[in-house]
Order: C-alpha cells, then sequence, then structure tokens
C-alpha cells in the first residue's frame, strides 16, 4: 500500500521562542528550524511499516514556504521515496492544510495517512482528525503503537486516564504520539541520496483549494513573566516557608 | 444564539472538566448553555448534568453506539445538531481534542484549540510554541468550535440547577473505527488534573523504585497527585497518563514540588500556572530554578525523605 507522510517545518524544539516587539508574531529570522518532532515520528512509523513489507511507496508532503523543502528531503533522506512540496507564501491554518492534503489523498489514492499529533509551534492538534472528516475516514489519533491487521489498523491511543485500542478501518488517517517510536538517525550517504529523490512541486491554486485563513490573528504576547523566587538554603526553612509565607500546606 | 457543550464522562460520572468549560460558556455572554450527554446507559450522567446552574437544557443521547466515545460517530450526531448553536465547545481534554477537529471541518469552520481566556464573543487568547507565547485570535466562523484548557477556569457549582433532559435520537453507525479494549490506570490519588498539589518527578530519581520509595511517602503526606516527566515516563518508571507538559497534561494546582526536573520548555509547558513552585535539584543551574518561588539545591535522595519527616 501507499502512506502519505505530512510534515512540517516549525522552529527547533530546543529553541527559547522570542515574541516581535509590534506583537505581530514570534521572531523566525535566524531562529533555526526543524523537522517538526511528531513528525520524524510519523516517518518512521512509515518506514517501519515498509521495512515489514506491508507498505510499498511512502511520499513524503509538505505545505508553506519554498524552504519546506528540507524538511520533505530531510523525511527522504530517512527514507521517504518522493516528495510533495505545496507551495505558498500566504498563512496556513489546519483546516486548509486538512483541505490540502484531501486533494494529495484524491490525486495520489493512499490507503493511510500517517501525521504528526501536533505541531509545536501552533500546538492546535487538528490537522489529522480535519483531514479525517474531510475524507470521511476513520482516525486513529495519539498513536503509541501500531500494528497492521488486513483491511484495518489496530492501535492503541493515548488517553487521559491510561491507554486505549482501537481498530480502525482502512483506508485511515493516523496521528502519532511520541512514544510510537524513537526515530532513526539520518545516515549522510541517505542525505546525498535524498537529494536525487523527485520532489514535486504544486500551488493551492493547482489543487483547487482556497487556503484563506478564518483565524485572524490580533497579537501575539509573551506570558506573564513567573519571577524567580528565593533559593532555601534547608529543608526546615522550606517547610516553614511553605506553611506561613505561601500557605500552601 | 447558544452555546453547545460536549460533556465528557464515563457514562457513570460527568467529567470534572466539564464545570470549568461550563464556567468559559458563561463568559461568552450568550443566553442559552445546553450540555450533551452521549454515552450508553448514561441517564444517570445526564441527571447530574442538568443540576448544573446555568445549564438550560441537557440534550441525552443513549445509544451502545456512544460507550467508548469514538468520534466518528460522536462528531456526526454532533454536526447534525450544529445548527442551532453558535458555540460548540468541550474541555481539551484527549476526548475534546480527538473529537473536535472532526465536527469543525465537517463544519467547514476553524477550531480554536485550547482555549486560556473569552476577550469577546468572537475573541480568544490561547496558547501557542509551548505556552512561551499567547495568541489573540479573531473567529469569523459563523459557528466556533472552541476546545478549553480547564485548569484556567474555575469549575461552576455542581448543584442547584434544575434543567431539562430532552432525549436526542442517536445518529447511524460509521462502522469506521471499533473498540478493543482499554486499560486505565488505577490510582487512590487525586486526579492529576485536579489535584491541589501535585509532586513531579523527573530523571533524577534514576529508577522505578527509586521513583516510588521517594515520591509516594510525600504525597500521601500531601494528599498530592504524582506526575511526571517525558523522561520518566520513557523511561518506563511511570505510565503515560502522569506525564505533565505540552504534549501531556496542563496541570494548575496551589502547590507544584518538582524533584529531580530539570525544567525543559516541554514540562514547565504544564506547570506554569501552579500558584507556587517548588524545584529540589542538586544542580544549581537547573532552567527549573528560573521559575521556581522557592528552590533548594540538595540531593533528593536525602532531602525529600526529610521533607516527608518534616511534615510530620
Amino acid at each position: 500500500m501507499k502512506v502519505l507522510v505530512a510534515v512540517k517545518r516549525v522552529i527547533d524544539y530546543n529553541v527559547k521562542v522570542r515574541v516581535k516587539t509590534d506583537k505581530s508574531a514570534v521572531e523566525t529570522a535566524n531562529v533555526k528550524m526543524s523537522q517538526n518532532p511528531f513528525d520524524e515520528v510519523a516517518i518512521e512509523a512509515a518506514m517501519r511499516l515498509q521495512e515489514a513489507g506491508i507498505v510499498k511507496e511512502i511520499v513524503i508532503v509538505s505545505m508553506g514556504v519554498k524552504d519546506c523543502q528540507e524538511q520533505i528531503r530531510y523525511g527522504l533522506a530517512i527514507g521517504g521515496d518522493r516528495g510533495i512540496l505545496v507551495e505558498t507564501n500566504s498563512e496556513l491554518q489546519p483546516l486548509s492544510v486538512a483541505k490540502l492534503l484531501k486533494a494529495l489523498v484524491e490525486k495520489e489514492k493512499p490507503q493511510l495517512v500517517i501525521v504528526g499529533k501536533q505541531a509545536i509551534d501552533d500546538d492546535a492538534n487538528q490537522t489529522g482528525q480535519m483531514l479525517a472528516a474531510l475524507l470521511g475516514w476513520g482516525q486513529g489519533t495519539f498513536v503509541s503503537k501500531l500494528e497492521m491487521d488486513g483491511a484495518a489498523a489496530k492501535i492503541t491511543r493515548e488517553i487521559d486516564g491510561g491507554l486505549e485500542s482501537l481498530s480502525v478501518k482502512l483506508p485511515a488517517v493516523l496521528t502519532v504520539d511520541l512514544r510510537l517510536n524513537q526515530p532513526r538517525n539520518v545516515k549522510l550517504p541517505n542525505i546525498m541520496k535524498a537529494k536525487k529523490k523527485p520532489l514535486e512541486t504544486l500551488t493551492p491554486e493547482q489543487l483547487g483549494v482556497d487556503i484563506t485563513p478564518r483565524l485572524v490573528t490580533l497579537k501575539i504576547e509573551e506570558p506573564a513573566k513567573r519571577k524567580a523566587g528565593i533559593k532555601v538554603p534547608d529543608v526546615k526553612t522550606l517547610v516553614a516557608k511553605l506553611k506561613n509565607e505561601a500557605k500552601v500546606i | 444564539m447558544s452555546v453547545l457543550i460536549i460533556a465528557e464522562h464515563n457514562n457513570t460520572a460527568l467529567n470534572g472538566g466539564v464545570l470549568n468549560t461550563i464556567k468559559a460558556a458563561t463568559l461568552l455572554k450568550d443566553d442559552a448553555i445546553d450540555v450533551l450527554i452521549m454515552g450508553k446507559d448514561c441517564a444517570a450522567v445526564a441527571q447530574t448534568a442538568a443540576k448544573v446552574p446555568g445549564v438550560r437544557k441537557v440534550l441525552h443521547a443513549d445509544a451502545p453506539l456512544y460507550e467508548h466515545a469514538l468520534p466518528e460517530d460522536m462528531a456526526s450526531l454532533i454536526v447534525g445538531l450544529a445548527k442551532n448553536y453558535q458555540y460548540i465547545l468541550a474541555p481539551a481534554s484527549t476526548s475534546g481534542k480527538n473529537t473536535m477537529p472532526r465536527v469543525a471541518a465537517l463544519l467547514d469552520v476553524a477550531q480554536v484549540s485550547e482555549i486560556t481566556a473569552v476577550i469577546s464573543g468572537d475573541t480568544f487568547v490561547r496558547p501557542i510554541y509551548a505556552g512561551n507565547a499567547f495568541a489573540t485570535v479573531q473567529s469569523k466562523d459563523p459557528i466556533k468550535v472552541i476546545t478549553v484548557r480547564a485548569t484556567v477556569f474555575d469549575a461552576v457549582p455542581a448543584d442547584g440547577g434544575n434543567a431539562t433532559v430532552e432525549s436526542v435520537a442517536a445518529g447511524a453507525d460509521t462502522g469506521l473505527t471499533k473498540f478493543v479494549s482499554q486499560e486505565l490506570a488505577k490510582s487512590d490519588r487525586p486526579d492529576l488534573t485536579a489535584a491541589k498539589v501535585v509532586i513531579a518527578g523527573g530523571r533524577g530519581l534514576s529508577s522505578a523504585e527509586q521513583f516510588k520509595a521517594i515520591l509516594e511517602p510525600l504525597a500521601t503526606k500531601l494528599n498530592a497527585a504524582i506526575g511526571a516527566t517525558r523522561a520518566v515516563v520513557d523511561a518506563g518508571f511511570v505510565s503515560n497518563d502522569l506525564q505533565i507538559g505540552q504534549t501531556g497534561k496542563v496541570i494548575a494546582p496551589e502547590l507544584y514540588i518538582g524533584i529531580g526536573i530539570s525544567g525543559a520548555i516541554q514540562h514547565v509547558a504544564g506547570i506554569a500556572d501552579s500558584k507556587v513552585i517548588v524545584a529540589i535539584n542538586k544542580d544549581e543551574e537547573a532552567p527549573i530554578f528560573q521559575i521556581a518561588d522557592y528552590g533548594l539545591v540538595a540531593d533528593l535522595f536525602t532531602a525529600v525523605p526529610e521533607l516527608t519527616a518534616e511534615l510530620g
């Protein structure tokens, strides 16, 4: 079967983000960008299915500015077979991304779409669910265990109280949790090989998708700063402070 | 102009986050708040919801189909009711996060995820970048589908109201997913997201045995919930449902005590709203000391038992 994996270019997870002084956005100039960590897990999941002989082709897709090519190439270096970039300089929100993905699914006809459960920049946790809805497919979200069982995906999901196992009929959309796997390291020869793998570029217009944002961001602000408190010399002082000063015990 | 709240429950009791979500709904200054209860043999839950002051009507869809809250089946019922509402709200729990984007896409509207404040009827605040920035967003959609960060809104009282309960016919079975099994962590401790005191352990605890031996006596003494960092969960010391942070649970207790926790961005995202933060760590450079109200630079293996003893 064919699998579509969607990846997103985001500010690296180790970077302490700064809000622009005009409050219009978060500063991205000269900031390290990386693949969204959840999306690496998604590619690894697809790779393991390919290595198990279940998946034949892995298509890595991304949406956004031209530089998103880097994230697709990275995915191809991990092991994707080919890439598709939907290029646009406009702001993309989850509903638009889901519509673009739907258009790609109709074009590519995969049996499975695997995406990260959320992007670490917008923290929306929406795209996979929206895509499943638009396609009328079943969804397996926050997946921490995955096995294929003929015409269904047997998944274990992370839920608030523990774990839940479901059988999701194919075709389906899965969104992966960090616990699903440990993504492999990319080897240098594979980075070289990835440069030769096909990468197609499309536009939202070519796919016939209206990407007008529905949410308008009025401003972005830093959170109220928590002041560092005091260091206490010993346990006795700590308990006294918690009892008499903070009054929380 | 009214609000529909998708209530979470386990077929016998209403989930606490629902009362906080109702509070958020009252801030929309809308005149009517309805609560939808979907489940199997859950009439008692519908009755509980009807007692919440401020609720106009409880819609009760009872069918075997809804026993396990599968998003495909829930979303199709919600979408059928949506035309009567201007807002559809749910707590930003794993269930709300699972179902609501599906509802939003079927209605062709955006979802506003995990709001932390209501500015006006169409403008909301929500955290981005692991809580390192907050975006004020305005929704242009006719129906606003919203998930609510329950910890930042006070719970409304659970008693005193007298809403009517109205039966709603179940939708068709989509047959897209099947429930197989569930493995819920059992604990006598308070629920992590609702606890007044939370003790969290990090990599410094070094093993599952130490984690238990060091943290449990302290948690018992303070009637606290126990939480953990991702490192600890990944190492298998505790189950994943105890993870606090950007991808785990967001908590806002009166007192949070971080033990052997460095304070990575992703963990701090889950504790920044705690009233008082205490850190016990032997590394005085650990980032957690930058946000801790009280920091103790000490070896946790001696400091925590001492703290437990000191609390008498």
